[in-house]
């Protein structure tokens, strides 16, 4: 059987590349890439809480559904954003959109 | 080691390996795909721990939805289709340090939990997990409230990527 611990790592890894995915990449579309790994690292550790608690209790199962919904909310938005950005601007790189830096 | 120890790590050695691709790799077209790759370790890790509905959720929405969508934003922002310049920005290396701090931080964290060698208690005989979670998602008295919540964001962020992206004329 594997133990709660590895599932716990396993996750904290993927969440530790995508946080670098999401701190180092210049491109827009790729630092949403980053911000997906951290949302699934997320769910594997609902999902195995969930499974080495009470399985009983389906809050984990549940709130995995939850932020399935605010993955896909959050990668209509961003990615909407990137191609306005680029209609208007005709970049993706994140240091050129700077329209908002004083 | 047992048989089931053996396919958690080959998983998880795949899933992080494609998950490492996925922010290191310069084309981004390439990137995308090594994210599908990801997702869908991550969809045999639910599969694992018995979350048959969300490994279902996860290849379908996740692979078959979200990457889909990637795929098509990597293709709709690029002049042509090899990338210039570096992938990285000046500061990367701030980037990787705060990466393996965070990662540090949270093994020395989860070191010092009690609760974590558990192994897994059987499933009950006869649950259905998957009634379960359904019977959950819409019960007054479990979550039908964060779920009708989280149905309304999705709708809203909807229409407002449709209004962000509309093209005015």
């Amino acid at each position: 059987m594997v133990p709660l611990s590895w599932y716990l790592i396993f996750a904290a890894l993927l969440f530790s590349i995508g946080l670098f995915g999401v701190l180092s990449r210049r491109n827009a579309v790729a630092i949403l890439l980053g911000i997906e790994l951290m949302l699934n690292a997320v769910n594997i550790n609902l999902a195995a809480f969930w499974r080495y608690g009470d399985v009983l209790q389906m809050a984990g199962q549940v709130f995995a559904i939850v932020v399935f919904a605010v993955a896909a909310a959050e990668v209509a938005v961003g990615l909407a954003l990137v191609i306005s950005v680029y209609r208007r601007r005709n970049t993706v790189v994140a240091d050129e959109i700077d329209m908002m830096k004083w | 080691m047992t048989g089931e120890q053996i396919i958690f790590l080959l998983v998880a050695l795949f899933t992080l390996g494609s998950g490492f691709m996925v922010v290191t790799t310069s084309n981004l077209v390439h990137a995308a795909l090594w994210l599908v790759a990801t997702l869908f370790g991550v969809a045999v890790a639910f599969a694992l721990l018995n979350a048959a509905f969300l490994a279902v959720v996860q290849v379908v929405v996740y692979i078959g939805a979200i990457a889909i969508l990637f795929i098509f934003a990597v293709m709709l922002t690029r002049k042509d289709m090899r990338d210039q310049g570096p992938q990285m920005n000046r500061n990367w290396w701030v980037g990787a340090l705060l990466s393996v701090f965070t990662f540090v931080g949270l093994f020395f964290l989860l070191q010092g939990w009690s609760g974590l060698s558990k192994t897994a208690a059987d499933i009950p005989a006869g649950f259905d997990s998957i009634s379960e979670l359904g019977n959950a998602l819409v019960s007054p008295d479990a979550y039908v409230l964060p779920f009708e919540v989280a149905s309304v964001l999705l709708v809203a962020a909807l229409v407002g990527a449709v209004y962000v992206a509309f093209n005015r004329k």
